[in-house]
């Protein structure tokens, strides 16, 4: 299979499993009011990230469009055979790729002062390769997402697995899997990541993985007291009086009770992890696309006079704004998912 | 350390619940500590058996032991614990999560805490019973309904899809009442039932428990520092004291000619039972925690009736008629038998 055709396939059965996980919330009334508080309470921050999800899958479904390939002419017929997404499709390199640094609407080249081939159409300016700013800066949407997301749905069920079961069974198995957690957070984890992303490469995927394995520490070790805490409530001494058996009492007793800190550490650690990412891509093994890799690349023209800055002000506009809903969105998950609140609205 | 296991009780058939020489311990600072130290105690079909005694005195932890649910890192030492003809001791774990809740079932203190707060209350039955029995989740579902009109939950479809958060500590009580006679099991331990509700409701739940032991025929091991509540349901009345049973009879030797002085005191300091201006009576001092136990008697620090025997020897059993026995030197003393029954601590 061409592997554009498995990226669509993968977002396709992540949009389908969001879905379904929304459609089964909204059947249980707590999920229900919960999701109907949240776009109460923070409507323009739901706008916003509805924005940059809709930018993302915008540019996650690529196609190869047969028709493209024989009415271009000139430009790099390379890329004419490449699938492309909507966003690629918005921005066709025959309108918008000029050959070097223009400033935002501006109609000459930055250097040299040359006619720009397209003038007046880049609203955020072009880069050194004379790519549009705009254009970039919506395409690293995806990999936010990408990073943030992917990361998190790998540290989720780590955390809750070795958390569960550390708190539940205790003993010897809670001390060798404290034992692995303490040891993971005892290494400086930006060293760890490094290695990693030496050991398993560079791809996106790879830099998920890596910052996977070096960020479910601290997850599960919540997840363990809060078991922990559960395990010793009343409900579960009487479900073991009634006879049900450990697995039971995990699947069904423990773990839908800690579903609230799931959905809140998805939304925290999903900032932290496209910051990571950042962190990463100033350090030159981020992933290529990304706002990361924008700064890091716009960091070389800072001492230019007059200054280049639409670059580095597009991507961090960009990253602030995704990392700031987010955040806020964070903050209003928990303050409505608190178990102290939500008894108050009940 | 503990008193002599009595001699094994003639077969009866009637016998649903027979605990022999019950022994559960904690580890303490030195060595292990016995919190439950040689219980005995017999539960007939239908017949309900007060235990009762002072916090502390070891009477939950006697409960959770008979279903072998005690705590880490408590543990079970000696004595057998025979529910129909079973040793519930010497069962394996998947044979045994097959008796709890069937054969057997257990309620609790808080009724607050003791369903699941993401689940609905109807769900909750539903499953309680899906865990014994292989039906579908409609009929299942049937059943829950009947289980809730039977517990006096009014409008009970609609109290099916209630989460717990949505309903009185009442009503949560008799959904926990619901799911622990939804197989029927043969013996119910109760564990402070009422302690955590209203009284108006305390006087429902009782009647309710009544009315279903009536019905089903249900033993019940009612544990309980309330002694309104025993003189309401209790046919037989076990008093612990520190880890020992210290006076066992039927509701009436107990409370209205109990023999022991820790029993008589226990009595004496009902408020209701005290005249107007009076001082409330008490027992001076307070029960000993577990390690600190005296040798002896372990009331003996406590009691106004004490003498030579009491702080050396533990006294063993003195039967007073078929039904009512009790651990102390006086009473063997009054009864005429040896001032000595026991072993020597």
């Amino acid at each position: 299979m061409e592997p554009y055709l498995l990226s669509n396939a993968v977002v396709v059965v992540l949009v389908g499993g969001l879905a379904a996980a929304l459609a089964s919330a909204r059947r249980s009334r707590v999920w229900r009011d919960a999701g109907r508080e949240l776009v109460r309470r923070r409507p323009i921050v739901l706008a916003v990230l509805l924005a940059y999800v809709a930018i993302g899958l915008l540019d996650s479904l690529a196609w190869v469009s047969g028709s493209s390939a024989g009415t271009t002419q000139g430009a790099d017929t390379v890329s004419i055979h490449k699938p492309r997404s909507a966003i690629d499709r918005l921005f066709p390199d025959e309108r918008y790729r000029e050959k070097s640094y223009s400033a935002p609407l501006a109609d000459r080249e930055f250097l040299g002062g040359a006619p720009l081939r397209h003038p007046g159409r880049h609203l955020l300016g072009t880069d050194l390769l004379g790519r549009d700013v705009l254009y970039q800066t919506l395409k690293g949407a995806r990999v936010a997402l990408l990073v943030g997301g992917f990361t998190t749905l790998i540290v989720i069920p780590l955390a809750l697995l070795f958390g569960v079961v550390a708190g539940y069974f205790g003993g010897r198995v809670d001390d060798v899997i404290f034992f692995l957690i303490s040891t993971l957070a005892s290494m400086p984890s930006l060293l760890l990541l490094i290695a990693l992303i030496m050991v398993l490469g560079r791809g996106p995927v790879q830099v998920c993985v890596a910052l996977g394995i070096t960020g479910w520490v601290g997850f599960a070790r919540v997840v363990r007291g809060e078991t922990l805490k559960l395990r010793e409530l009343d409900y579960v001494h009487a479900a073991r009086a009634l006879g049900a058996s450990d697995a039971r009492i995990v699947l069904r007793h423990i773990v839908p009770n800690l579903m609230h800190l799931v959905v809140i550490t998805f939304v925290l650690t999903f900032s932290g992890f496209v910051l990571a990412e950042a962190v990463l891509s100033w350090l030159g093994i981020g992933i290529d696309g990304s706002w990361g890799r924008m700064i890091d690349q716009a960091r070389d023209e800072l001492s230019r006079d007059p200054i280049i800055w639409w670059n580095l002000v597009s991507a961090s506009v960009a990253l602030f704004g995704l990392i700031l809903a987010v955040n806020l969105l964070g903050d209003a998950v928990r303050d409505i998912l608190d178990p102290r609140t939500l008894r108050e609205r009940a | 350390m503990s008193t002599p296991v009595a001699p094994a009780p003639r077969h009866d058939p009637e016998t649903v619940l027979d605990v022999r020489g019950l022994v559960t311990s904690f580890p303490g600072p030195n060595h292990r500590l016995a919190v439950v130290d040689g219980v005995d105690l017999t539960l007939a079909r239908g017949e309900t058996l007060a235990l009762v005694g002072e916090s502390g005195c070891g009477k939950s932890l006697t409960a959770l032991s008979i279903l072998r649910l005690v705590p880490k890192p408590g543990r079970i030492d000696r004595g057998t614990v025979r529910l129909g003809a079973r040793d519930l001791r010497a069962l394996p774990v998947t044979e045994l999560r097959r008796v709890r809740g069937h054969e057997i079932s257990m309620i609790f203190q808080e009724p607050m805490t003791s369903l699941n707060p993401v689940v609905t209350a109807g769900k909750q039955v539903v499953e309680a019973i899906r865990l014994h029995e292989r039906v579908s989740s409609t009929q299942a579902r049937r059943r829950a309904l009947t289980l809730f009109e039977q517990v006096g939950i009014p409008d009970p479809a609609s109290r099916l899809n209630a989460y717990p958060h949505q309903l009185s500590g009442g009503m949560k009580q008799r959904v926990m009442i619901a799911m622990a006679l939804a197989a029927r099991p043969s013996v119910l331990i109760a564990d402070e039932p009422t302690t955590a509700l209203d009284v108006t409701i305390q006087g429902q739940i009782l009647d309710l428990l009544r009315e279903l032991r009536d019905q089903l025929g249900t033993a019940i091991l009612l544990i309980t520092h309330d002694l309104g509540i025993v003189n309401e349901l209790a046919d037989r009345i076990a008093v612990m004291y520190a880890g020992h049973l210290v006076e066992v009879g039927t509701r009436r030797d107990i409370l209205a000619a109990p023999r022991h002085p820790y029993t008589q005191g226990l009595l004496r300091s009902i408020p209701a039972r005290a005249q107007r201006g009076e001082r409330l009576a008490e027992i001076a001092g307070v029960v000993p925690p577990p390690g600190q136990w005296p040798t002896g008697c372990r009331f003996a620090p406590r009691c106004t009736r004490a003498f030579e025997p009491c702080t050396r020897l533990d006294p063993g059993p003195t039967r007073l008629s078929a039904n009512h026995t009790a651990w102390c030197h006086a009473v063997a003393q009054e009864e005429g038998s040896s001032p000595v029954g026991g072993v020597p601590a």
